[in-house]
This record gives structure tokens, C-alpha cells and sequence, in this order.
């Protein structure tokens, strides 16, 4: 017998069929995937995790008897059964029953671990980013400068010594340059031969002294031809960061449920962000008839009352992207919860500003509004006003129930060429 | 180990889905800790490979090694359903051969086209096997020389010039003799991946080559469904014989020998038919004890004993009886022959008729001198193939029609096809012989008692 130790053998081989698998099982995963994400806090998203499959999808099927028409079993256990006697048939489900009737159907669905970033696959799949064509793409890139190989020309400061020198000895070897030791030893030769008072050898030297010298003055060591600088030039880089901005009424007449369903979207956003970018920055304020950035705790769960102006939080945003947000680093997402309420006189200045400061700097504002579930929506202040500004103006949507966020989160963001998959 | 448990326990196996909702569901069961691993995987290969896992004490360690690479390779290779159905010697290199034809396949054929053929071909699986034993052992090695030499002949042959010459007049059309058509496609043929390996009309000859490997696939997992409670219970008693050697002569300690003996335990274990784990009999627990019953019978017979099992009562010889055993009987048989009265008064068996046309299920028989041999009979049928499979046959083919295939199911005691996923089924076969299919069920007296129809999805 032999002991192999094969312990090092790689582990995974089974993931090109658990691949093959979840690709066959896709859309099963999918929709059990977008019903796993009702249920659960949108928190947890990030997470992966288990999803039930109907095992009905990805059956393997085979002949097998149905009903086992007249059949006898052989049972162990016989505690007080004679030769004889009739039972009554088991009603299925429980102890005997589920051997009695046969093979069984085998179980109607199995749970699947899908790691995080499958489940944010299947959950965010076919969505994209909205309308980066129309806020014109320039906004994505920020200038970089990057090595671009050498010139002749430029700053001292960017000479490359290297380079130089290069070419200055490739020229040199070209030209036969004579060496200096050359010259060198002529002289030393030349003095010996004066010494020894050898005339005639002394005037061949010194013919050949001063061709070697006056060749060697013709040529200089470094030729203006040969400098080379290093050469830089400006490339657009794709920015990598985005900052979201949440802006919330919580002014008395958000209700908790209200709260509740806001701060889910605006959860949906921060997960589908972060796959997109290196980094999101997020910033919460909240509003009643002033605004404040506040962190994300107070931001949920404290509440305030007072009025309701829009167009304070507007202008925080405004001032805090010009802050600490500049546009050539930063893409600006926005989104705004509200039930609706403004104060009348507050109206145009909010419109104004959105139109004038916000909308211009942002890729994307959507704007959601929250209500009670069994509430009629009725045109509200805030759907008016943004609505008049028409094609340029914001998304938006109502929400009333949990249920409803996750297909309006996919109609916002819903890829311009999705098909009718989904 | 999961990974290996998944693809039924081959090392080397071809990618498929089915392997990935196995491994799926095994690793959420193991996840949930609802079922250990498997302390053990051995194959059937020469030589035999058995795997044991990392994690386990070296208590186990000596289990699994006397349970698997002695007690079950021992069965592999000398029981003589192993010995007709496979060739452990070739197996490696045959699944090394499929895995490399299936993805050179992928690669010329796409993904989607073979798993439509593999599809099709497993939910054949079943009715892939002959059940009696092969005219002549396929030489497992040589699958693919014998492949290349198929192609290079066919490229060889091939001329071009031969498509342009004129055909002849048309013959007559006139049907097909019956009796030829039968004798020609081997009619009936109970090994309907057999049949529509070499005659589907349709099929390109690399998807034959699938249907060839899926179904040389089964044939090889054939003979451990017809041993299951044998080969469980050869191993168990192996491996309790040698433990016990072993604790004997003290070479493991008491300690080891008590974590043995729990997971020994455990593995035996059979719960009564009305308790919440009962899962049908235990192959584990019934062979171990039909074992360890000829065991005493051997060596320390009584009289019943002396009745019941006459040509081992008493002979003293116990190797020389198993090893006999272990190499010519399979479970039915095994059973048939081996089941002491003691065995089924230990397990307290009992028979229970289930009469669709009865409200009530009757009890036969039970553990008892009318019993005995009800229940033995009973049992042993239940461990026939032919019997608790259901009876799947290709009768024939309407080759002067429309080529619709007939195939029969032959029903045994009115037990029809879960309809379902019979007609799943049928449209797989349709999709590969590329006709309309038709299912008959059909009785003992040749009545139709329902029929099926599929088309191949185009």
C-alpha cells in the first residue's frame, strides 16, 4: 500500500461546473436573488450570502415510477405487528409515511452561498450608470501627466543625463574622437624621442600630435545634437471617486416608515456607486427650514421639526461640493427624499437653485418621493415645481411601500440597452 | 474533498452543470452541518486510489484505510459484477480521454450545443446500462486510438468526386421487412443510449461520441447499484475485523478503539421504520450484520442455522466462505441466499403489502417460521434492478413511415411513469433522434395502458 500526501492538491476544481451551474440556474438566481433583497436590510447587501432556488429550474429528469401501483416493503423496527394485520395508509409527510410512498419527489428547493460580489452581480446586473453621455463624459477624466519617451527640446530641468551621454559616445566612437590617452602617449613617445635626440621621428610625432590634437578640438564632447530631454505629456485619467449626496426632509411630517424607505434607496445607491468607483464619498443633509450636514446616524434617526424649505439644502449642497468636492476629481451623485412639503414662498428659489448650481455639476439627481402606503399620492409642491423643469430636470419617482424601491432603484438605473430580460 | 464528492468521486471528470448544483448542494448541507463529509472516497481503478481527509484523527485515518482501501478495494476487485462491467485499469486514462473530447468538442461545437447532448444523454443514464454482462471486455485504453483511427479512415475515404456522379433511377420504395428491420437494429434494446448511439439517423458522430462516453460512464457505476449493501458491508466488516486485530494485539490504544467504535456504531445504526430518521434500510447496518452472521454461523452454528444455511454451517473455514461470497453474489442473490432468520429477527422485519385498490396496507409477514421466507424473497427482490427499475425498452421504429421511435415501458403491478418528468425525458430523446417519439405503457398483456408523445424542439 502506498501513502500519497496529495494535500497540496489545489482546491476549487469544481468551480468551472459551479459556474456552469449558476449560468444555467440564471435566471432562477436572479429572481431569487432580487426576492432575498426585500426581505433583507439593505445594509446586509454587501454581504452575499444564502438564496433559495426552486430546485423546479434545474431539474435533471429521469424515468422513475410514479405511484408504485401494488408494491411490498420491507420494513425493520417491527415492534407489534402480526401476520395479518391491516394498517392505515400514512397520509404522507412524517415518519413511515415519506418511505412508504416510495422514492419521494426529492426536495423542492435548495439554497445556494453566493459570495458577495456574485450577489451584487445578479443584483445589480443590466443596470448602469444614467445619462454620463448627455453631462458630457469630459467630467469623468481629470488631466494626468505621464512619461512619453524623450525630445531634443525642453527645460534644462527635464535634461536626461543618461540619454545624453548615450548618443554624445555613439557620435564620438562614429567620428574616431581621439582619446586623450592617445594623445597621452604620443607625448610620452615624443619626449623619449627627443631624449634619445631622434629628430626626424621627432617631427612625425609631432605632425601627428597636432592632427590628433586639432581632430580632437573639432570634435567636442558633447555635441548640442546629442541632448536629450524627457518628454511629458498630459493624458486624460478616468476619476475614480464619487461623492453622493443624500438630501432628506425630516422635517415633522416625514413618518419613520417614510424614513425607512428613503434611507433604503438611498443605501441601493451607495452599493451600486461603490462598485463603480475606487471610492464614494458620502455626504448627508438634512433639512427642515435650514439645512445641515450632519453624519449618518443623526442623519436616520433624529427628528426636528420646524418647516420645510428645499432649497436650504440645495444650497448646502451647492456650497459644500464647492468646497470639498471639485469637479475635475469628483463625479456628484444626488439624491433627495422628500414627502413633498414645501413652504410656498420657498419655491422658485429652490428651482432656481437647482437648475443654476446643482443640476449642472451633478452626473445624476434623483429625486424620490416618499408616502404612506395606503395614501392616494396627490401632486405635491416640490413633484410640481421640479416636474416644470422638464427634460433637464431630475428623476423621479414615488415610493410608498419597501416593496416598490427595488423596481423604481431598476427603472432609474435601468441599462439603456436592457432588454425585456429582466 | 467536497470537489471530489460532487463529481461522483472521480479525481478527473468532465465539466458539467449537474456537478455544480451537486457540489452546491453538498457544500450548503455541510455548511448548515447538517451532514459530515464523507470520511472516505475510494474509486475503482487499478491501482485502487482512495482518498482520506486531512482533518481526520488517526483513529479514522485507520478506519477509513481498513474500510476503503482494504474492505472495498478487496470487493472491487474480485466480485464478479465488477469483474464483467469494468476495467479499473483503464479508467483513469478513459476519464482523462473524455474530458479532453468533450472540451475539444466545446471548443468546435460550442458550449451550449454539448451540454444540450450531455442534458439528454444523462437523463438516459438509466437506461444507458446492459444489464447482462458484455460479450467482450472494451479495452478502455484505446478509446481514443481507436477514435483517431475512425476519423483518419473516414478522411481517407472521403472523395469529393463522389457527391458529383449521377444517381441512379430511384429504387421503388417499398417497406422495410419487419423482422429484418428488428434484427438489424438489435430490437427490442433495453439500453436506449446504446440504441441511439448507433442509430440515430441524425446525430453527427460527435455527439454518438458523447452519448458513448455518458453511457460507458454508467456501465461503470452500474455494478455498485447492484452491490450496494455487499460492497458497504464487505467494508465494514473489514474494517471492524481489522480494528479489532489491531486493539488485540494493542497496537492502537483503548482510547483510539472507543472513537472507533462511535463512528462504527454510527455508521450501523438503523432506525425503526416509525422513527423520524428511518430512510430506508441502512446497507451499511444490513450487510454488517448478514456478515457478522455467517461469521457465528461459521464458526459457531446452532440449529437453525444448520437449516438455513447449510453449505457454511459449521465449516470452520470463514475466509474461505466470504471470500466465496464476496466474489459471486451480488445484493439480490446475496440476500436470497445469506439472509439468516437470525438477521430478521435482530432487524425485527416485517412485510407490508401496499395495495393501490385496499384502503389499508396489509402486513404479509413477519419475523416469524411462516415468515422467514416471505420476507427474504421480498427483500431480495427489492434489491433487483430489473425489478425496482422501471422497465424501459426501444420496441421498435416505423422506418417506412415517419420514423417515429416506439419505446415501451413495460409496467410491473400498475406502477406507471411519474408522468412529468417522463415526458422531460422523452423530449430529450426526441431532441437526439431528431423524430417524433412515442412511450407506451404497456402491461404483461400487451394492453396500452397510456401513452406519451414528444417532437424534437427545433
Amino acid at each position: 500500500m502506498q501513502l500519497i500526501d496529495k494535500r497540496v492538491n489545489p482546491a476549487g476544481k469544481s468551480l468551472p461546473n459551479r459556474q456552469r451551474f449558476l449560468r444555467r440556474a440564471r435566471s432562477i438566481v436572479r429572481k431569487a436573488v432580487r426576492h432575498a433583497s426585500v426581505e433583507r436590510g439593505i445594509r446586509e447587501l454587501d454581504g452575499g450570502g444564502v438564496v433559495v432556488v426552486p430546485a423546479s429550474g434545474i431539474e435533471e429528469p429521469h424515468f422513475h415510477r410514479g405511484q408504485a401501483g401494488r408494491a411490498q416493503h420491507v420494513l425493520p423496527g417491527n415492534k407489534e405487528f402480526l401476520e395479518g394485520d391491516r394498517l392505515p395508509r400514512p397520509t404522507g409527510g412524517a415518519s413511515a409515511g415519506g418511505s412508504l410512498a416510495g422514492q419521494g419527489e426529492g426536495e423542492d428547493q435548495f439554497s445556494i452561498v453566493l459570495s458577495a460580489s456574485e450577489f451584487l452581480d445578479f443584483f445589480l446586473e443590466d443596470l448602469e450608470l444614467p445619462r454620463l453621455e448627455r453631462r458630457k463624459l469630459a467630467a469623468m477624466k481629470a488631466d494626468g501627466v505621464r512619461r512619453a519617451g524623450y525630445s531634443s527640446t525642453g527645460s534644462p530641468a527635464n535634461l536626461a543625463v543618461l540619454r545624453t551621454m548615450r548618443n554624445a559616445l555613439a557620435r564620438r566612437t562614429a567620428l574616431n574622437r581621439p582619446r586623450s590617452s592617445e594623445i597621452i602617449e604620443l607625448e610620452a613617445a615624443l619626449d623619449a624621442a627627443q631624449a634619445r635626440g631622434d629628430e626626424q621621428a621627432c617631427a612625425a610625432m609631432r605632425l601627428q600630435l597636432e592632427g590628433l590634437r586639432a581632430r580632437r578640438g573639432a570634435i567636442p564632447y558633447i555635441d548640442p545634437i546629442d541632448i536629450r530631454f524627457r518628454r511629458f505629456e498630459v493624458n486624460p485619467r478616468p476619476v475614480a471617486q464619487a461623492v453622493m449626496f443624500c438630501l432628506m426632509d425630516v422635517s415633522g411630517s416625514m413618518t419613520e416608515h417614510m424614513k425607512d424607505i428613503a434611507k433604503r434607496f438611498f443605501m441601493l445607491l451607495y452599493v451600486f456607486l461603490n462598485r463603480r468607483y475606487e471610492q464614494v464619498d458620502v455626504v448627508f443633509i438634512r433639512h427642515t427650514d435650514e439645512a445641515k450636514e450632519v453624519d449618518e446616524e443623526t442623519f436616520f434617526h433624529s427628528r426636528e421639526t420646524g418647516g420645510t424649505r428645499v432649497s436650504t439644502a440645495l444650497a448646502e449642497m451647492a456650497r459644500i461640493a464647492a468646497e470639498r468636492y471639485p469637479l475635475d476629481s469628483w463625479n456628484i451623485y444626488a439624491a433627495q427624499a422628500s414627502d413633498g412639503d414645501n413652504e410656498r414662498g420657498d419655491n422658485m428659489q429652490a428651482v432656481t437653485l437647482l437648475r443654476d448650481a446643482i443640476l449642472p455639476i451633478c452626473q445624476y439627481f434623483a429625486y424620490i418621493e416618499v408616502g404612506e402606503p395606503d395614501h392616494e399620492p396627490a401632486m405635491s409642491s416640490v413633484w410640481k415645481i421640479y416636474e416644470n423643469l422638464g427634460e433637464v430636470g431630475p428623476a423621479m419617482r414615488r415610493v410608498s411601500t419597501r416593496q416598490e424601491i427595488f423596481p423604481v432603484f431598476r427603472d432609474l438605473f435601468r441599462a439603456h440597452n436592457a432588454d425585456a430580460t429582466s | 474533498m467536497l470537489d471530489a464528492y460532487a463529481a461522483t468521486g472521480m479525481p478527473i471528470y468532465y465539466p458539467h452543470w449537474s456537478h455544480g448544483k451537486r457540489f452546491v448542494q453538498h457544500e450548503m448541507q455541510y455548511r448548515k452541518g447538517m451532514s459530515g463529509l464523507a470520511y472516505e472516497i475510494v474509486i475503482n481503478s487499478s491501482p485502487c486510489i482512495s482518498y482520506v481527509m486531512e482533518g481526520n484523527t488517526i483513529a479514522m485515518q485507520t478506519l477509513v484505510i481498513a474500510h476503503a482501501a482494504f474492505g472495498h478495494n478487496h470487493f472491487f476487485r474480485n466480485n464478479y459484477t465488477f469483474r464483467d462491467f469494468t476495467d479499473p485499469a483503464g479508467i483513469l486514462d478513459y476519464l482523462v480521454f473524455a474530458r479532453n473530447f468533450i472540451a475539444s468538442c466545446e471548443d468546435r461545437h460550442g458550449v451550449a450545443a454539448v451540454e444540450n447532448v450531455l442534458d439528454a444523454a444523462h437523463a438516459l443514464m438509466g437506461q444507458g446500462v446492459n444489464s447482462s454482462p458484455r460479450r467482450r471486455r472494451p479495452d478502455l485504453k484505446t478509446e481514443e486510438a481507436r477514435l483517431r483511427e475512425r476519423r483518419i479512415h473516414a478522411e481517407k475515404i472521403h472523395n469529393e468526386l463522389r457527391r458529383t456522379l449521377p444517381r441512379g433511377a430511384a429504387a421503388p420504395a417499398k417497406a422495410p421487412d419487419e423482422t429484418l428491420v428488428r434484427k438489424l437494429l438489435e430490437l427490442p434494446q433495453e439500453n436506449v443510449l446504446y440504441f441511439l448511439e448507433k442509430n440515430a439517423p441524425k446525430l453527427p458522430s460527435w455527439q454518438r461520441e458523447l452519448l458513448r462516453i455518458v453511457r460507458l460512464m454508467a456501465q461503470y457505476f452500474y455494478p455498485q447499484r447492484l452491490t450496494k449493501v455487499m460492497n458497504e458491508g464487505t467494508a465494514t466488516f473489514v474494517h471492524y475485523t481489522i480494528l479489532n486485530k489491531l486493539h488485540e494485539r494493542g497496537q492502537i490504544s483503548d482510547g483510539a478503539f472507543l472513537e472507533f467504535l462511535t463512528a462504527h456504531t454510527n455508521v450501523i445504526m438503523q432506525p425503526a421504520f416509525d422513527s423520524g430518521h428511518y430512510g430506508g434500510l441502512n446497507p451499511y447496518a444490513l450487510g454488517f450484520a448478514m456478515m457478522r452472521d455467517l461469521e457465528r454461523a461459521c464458526l459457531a452454528p446452532d440449529e437453525e442455522d444448520r437449516i438455513w444455511l447449510p453449505d457454511i454451517a459449521g465449516s470452520g473455514d470463514l475466509m474461505g466462505a466470504l471470500c466465496d461470497i464476496w466474489a459471486n453474489f451480488r445484493d439480490e442473490s446475496f440476500v436470497l441466499q445469506y439472509l439468516s432468520p437470525k438477521v430478521m429477527r435482530d432487524f425485527r422485519l416485517f412485510n407490508l403489502l401496499d395495495d393501490p385498490g385496499e384502503p389499508t396496507l396489509l402486513v404479509e409477514a413477519i419475523h416469524n417460521e411462516r415468515g422467514y421466507r416471505r420476507i427474504r424473497s421480498a427483500l431480495a427482490r427489492s434489491y433487483d434492478l430489473g425489478h425496482a427499475d422501471p422497465q424501459i425498452e426501444v420496441a421498435t421504429v416505423d422506418l417506412a413511415g415517419d420514423r417515429r421511435l416506439i419505446i415501451h415501458h413495460k409496467v410491473q403491478d400498475g406502477g406507471l411513469l411519474a408522468e412529468k418528468e417522463a415526458r422531460s425525458v422523452l423530449r430529450h430523446i426526441a431532441t437526439l433522434w431528431g423524430y417524433d417519439v412515442r412511450l407506451q405503457e404497456v402491461d404483461a398483456s400487451g394492453r396500452v395502458l397510456k401513452e406519451h408523445n414528444a417532437s424534437p424542439s427545433q
